[in-house]
């Protein structure tokens, strides 16, 4: 007997099943990376285990799993924005590194207030990831420079920004020669749960901003008009949408929040300015697999964020304990990537098995 | 005064030559309508395969032969994800680069700090090589450096002289039209995506096996990146992608020379980013002033009309 799969398109495949989908995504991904573990002689179900029980198994796993989802909300709700009007921002990681830079500036070199130093590190934050992004934006919409390059390229003058500072005129006084630089004042210090590391002003405003954007994106004139202005620039143009407009608030909004996420690495964990990939673990990388995998939607961000965070603290755990380079999670989104947009696919068509 | 300039023409060459074999396949993909992102990937792919099949081997060749092969097969992913599937272009892109980034590290980790026992030796080219300032920057270098130059031309020559590198550029400006013509759309881009990835592959394997010659975690460093900028700034032309990458290898050999006149190293490494950037700004004027574009389907699947 032979049996024919046949696939027929759907008008618009139903919610269970991109969530499904989505599902079958990460559980493959889990399958393929199982050879990587396979080939260096380790049991994935080991493997998987240790992850599991240590980034969601107790409680100090799971604060550590929050402490690693705080940038990613915050990078990739701003991508999702970013992404849907079209805008390829691939320059996270170099925005939250700007952020960083400021908030260790202000907190170090400024003589601002102690009472007001927690939110004017904020503000100025933002402003330094709008600006690396903006940058880009106004290339592309004045000159048609393809964003993708140029947000690449930011990343890596930003992490080379960071080493000269932390080399050169930054280095601290009292670090015995370390590339780091002082340790910021208490006042610029962030007030964390006790206990754990999750520092309470940037949880909020990662949690309040996936809201906020998630009602921009749905009730708003705006948030219609990128909708819009990303699908069909034709449209949008005839419609009388500022596509100029659009695209830079757009990288705005989502360089300003990679910002956001630098300061909460400053101020709740590191308290110095130190190595870019000791800030950031790829956080800026990471936030753009995370946007896709939650769709877009600031809502679903979250959970993924969670997600995320977690293999982050599971990977540097198998590090610790197996020995495996934590590049091994790198593989692993690489590979969930990858499955998530066949899964996206699927979930468009209808498969009939016929005998 | 001489041999300053020819030294820093030497190492211009030999740093531009990795992005020249890069952009040569990235140029062919792109014209057949398929962005690839993942030249990052492919390329650290190639140069980590590079390296350990060389050591295994003793031989640099076999090394390059391998680099070669995995730079093609991981192409075919994004073929497959890109062309077949028609999913996001840039987001597959993206993964194939993640992928290659970790799965290079996971697989190099053992070779570190280990040096090669051979490498790929430079061949003076006799009469030409005793040219004053050219001879020795230009017909003293490896092999590699001079099949790439050669490889430049040809590829040009296939892309605008023949009936296949029409096909190519057909299928890039208009599927359709190709389709209804008689070309295989599919085939093509399938074809210019995996040359795209071997000759990826190949840049790596130079990069670890001949330009530094060194096995590093994160070797590539963006140049997978400038070479997709310099695919856009030779304006999808093999022989414009000649000069663009010496002149980029020229900025990255000037990084090292301006270090002596103290200037921060990490100031200077932003060199090859930021010019990326500017020298694309620029481009871009140009572009619109003489109303060259990317090829018109760039970035688009094509979806065949189906029949029932």
């Amino acid at each position: 007997m032979v049996i024919k799969i046949r696939f027929e398109r759907r008008v618009s495949p139903p919610k269970y099943l991109s969530i499904l989908y989505v599902i079958i995504s990460i559980l493959s991904a889990f399958f393929v990376s199982g050879f990587i573990f396979k080939a260096y002689g380790i049991n994935p179900i080991l493997a998987y285990r240790i992850i599991f029980t240590h980034a969601y198994g107790s409680p100090s796993g799971i604060y550590e799993t929050i402490v690693k989802a705080i940038p990613l909300i915050l990078c990739s709700v701003g991508l999702s924005l970013a992404f849907k009007a079209e805008m390829w921002n691939i320059g996270a990681e170099g925005q939250l590194l700007l952020g960083a830079i400021m908030a260790t500036g202000l907190a170090l070199f400024t003589p601002t207030p102690p009472s007001i130093i927690v939110p004017v590190m904020f503000i100025g934050g933002f402003m330094a990831g709008a600006l690396w992004a903006v940058i880009p934006a106004i290339l592309k919409v004045l000159l048609n420079v393809n964003e993708v390059i140029t947000t690449m390229m930011m990343n890596y003058i930003a992490i080379e920004l960071v080493r000269y500072l932390i080399y050169g005129p930054w280095r601290g006084s009292k670090e015995w020669g370390y590339p780091i630089t002082d340790e910021i004042p208490d006042a610029a210090k962030l007030i964390c749960i006790p206990g754990t590391r999750i520092h309470i002003p940037t949880l909020a405003i990662a949690i309040s901003t996936a809201f906020i954007v998630y009602l921009i994106i749905m009730r708003t004139t705006l948030g219609y008009e990128i909708r819009v202005a990303g699908e069909n620039p034709e449209a949008a143009r005839y419609a009388g949408i500022s596509y100029l407009k659009i695209s830079i608030l757009s990288m705005i909004i989502s360089g300003g929040l990679a910002g956001i996420a630098g300061v909460g690495e400053i101020a709740g964990i590191h308290y110095r300015l130190r190595y870019p990939e000791s800030i950031s673990m790829g956080y800026g990388f990471t936030s753009i697999i995370v946007a896709w995998l939650g769709r877009l939607n600031p809502i679903s961000i979250i959970i993924a964020s969670i997600f995320f965070g977690g293999l982050l603290v599971g990977g540097y755990v198998m590090k610790m304990i197996l020995g495996l380079p934590v590049a091994v999670v790198y593989v692993f989104n690489g590979i969930t990537l990858m499955f998530i947009l066949v899964g996206g696919v699927l979930s468009q068509y209808k498969i009939k098995l016929r005998g | 005064m001489q041999s300053y300039i020819e030294a820093l023409l030497y190492s211009a060459i030999r740093a531009g030559t990795p992005l020249l074999i890069a952009t040569i396949g990235e140029i062919y993909a792109e014209r057949s309508g398929v962005m690839n992102l993942g030249v990052e990937g492919m390329m650290i792919m190639g140069a980590v395969t590079g390296y350990m099949v060389t050591y295994m081997f003793n031989d640099p060749w076999i090394g390059i032969l391998a680099a070669i092969i995995v730079g093609g097969l991981i192409s075919l992913i994004h073929a497959f994800l890109s062309i077949t599937l028609r999913v996001n272009q840039v987001v597959s892109g993206l993964s194939l680069t993640m992928l290659g980034l970790g799965l290079s590290s996971i697989m190099g980790k053992k070779y570190v700090g280990i040096s090669l026992p051979v490498t790929i030796i430079p061949i003076k080219i006799p009469i030409l090589s005793e040219i004053p300032i050219i001879g020795p920057s230009l017909f003293s270098q490896d092999p590699i450096v001079y099949i790439s130059m050669i490889l430049a031309i040809i590829m040009w020559i296939i892309l605008f002289k023949t009936s296949f590198g029409m096909k190519i550029r057909a299928v890039g400006e208009n599927p359709a039209a190709a389709d209804s013509a008689g070309i295989n759309v599919f085939m093509i881009r399938y074809i210019c995506v995996l040359i795209g990835g071997m000759l990826s592959g190949l840049a790596g394997a130079y990069l670890s096996e001949s330009y530094t010659p060194a096995w590093i975690e994160n070797l590539t460093a963006g140049i997978g990146w400038i070479v997709i900028g310099l695919t856009i700034f030779s304006l999808w032309n093999p022989l414009r992608a000649l000069w663009g990458s010496y002149f980029f290898g020229g900025i990255r050999a000037l990084q090292f020379r301006l270090q002596p006149l103290g200037i921060s190293p990490n100031i200077l490494a932003m060199l090859p980013y930021a010019s990326t950037i500017i020298v694309l700004s620029i481009g871009a004027k140009e572009t619109i002033r003489k109303r060259i574009g990317a090829p018109s389907a760039l970035g688009k699947p094509y979806i065949r009309e189906e029949k029932y």
